[in-house]
């Protein structure tokens, strides 16, 4: 009985969930492609605050975020900020119908895999990882919300103040 | 254990079928964690498939809306068809 104990003790403790993304810590590395087919490196954006973004089409408040995320790029990314929206969709025409829908004006990047999303632990959808110039992440925003918006912006224009 | 064993010094055969119900719960009870380590559910990127309209329960919502308002008046319960308040009429 003891011996099952133990087991089952091991079994858990290696069964442990990956550990989230934290603020602090160096954002996982990724190299997704576009739709035209080009390659986006993190590691090439050090330097440029990142705004990394996980989207799906059939995610409703992903449709209010990108307006605003459209708003951000326009504003912020002569001071050196990029977005990175990495859609999960196990299919790709369904991300494009959405992109037809409500059109991106930033970089969107594809994951059908769905890898990053586990790299990073993504905890809901849609969700939001601010990195710092470093390669850091500076701050994890779950879902969308339009009070938060504005105090996230505050943010991302601190880090771009920030050399 | 020990009380399994002194059942059995007293009771004999009942003491015997104490036993094997502890071992079958005990194999029950180990079943069920290997049952755990297998379960994985699908994590929140992937829950594409689910929200397609064809996982709905109710195939078309104007039907279902017809449905409900027959159920509702056949039953004298308005909003008695989900899960909270209801059938009182009174709403």
């Amino acid at each position: 009985m003891r011996e099952f104990a133990v087991t089952l003790l091991v079994a858990m403790l290696v069964a442990a969930p990956a550990r989230a993304t934290r603020t602090g810590e160096p954002a996982p590395a990724f190299a997704l492609s576009t739709a035209s087919g080009d390659t986006v490196e993190l590691a090439r954006l050090r330097g440029r605050v990142v705004y990394v973004d996980f989207w799906a089409s059939w995610c409703t408040p992903c449709r209010r975020s990108f307006p605003w995320m459209n708003e951000l790029e326009a504003r912020y990314r002569d001071s050196g900020l990029t977005i990175v929206a990495i859609n999960v969709d196990k299919r790709r025409e369904d991300a494009l119908r959405f992109l037809r829908d409500v059109p991106a004006r930033f970089t969107v990047v594809f994951d059908a895999e769905g890898r990053m999303p586990a790299a990073f632990d993504v905890k809901g959808m849609p969700s939001s990882y601010l990195i710092d110039r470093e390669g850091r992440v500076a701050a994890v925003e779950e879902g969308f919300h339009d009070d938060r918006a504005a105090a996230l912006e505050q943010r991302i224009r601190a880090l771009l103040e920030r050399h | 254990m020990a009380i399994a064993v002194g059942a059995r010094e007293r009771h004999g055969h009942a003491g015997r079928i104490g036993r094997v119900c502890v071992r079958m719960l005990a194999a029950l009870g180990v079943a069920s964690v290997a049952g755990c380590a297998t379960f994985d559910p699908p994590k929140p990127w992937e829950k594409g498939d689910l929200a397609r309209p064809s996982m709905r329960l109710d195939a078309d919502p104007l039907a279902a809306r017809a449905m409900a308002h027959v159920y509702q008046s056949k039953e004298g319960a308005a909003g008695g068809g989900t899960v909270g308040g209801g059938g009182c009429g009174c709403n």
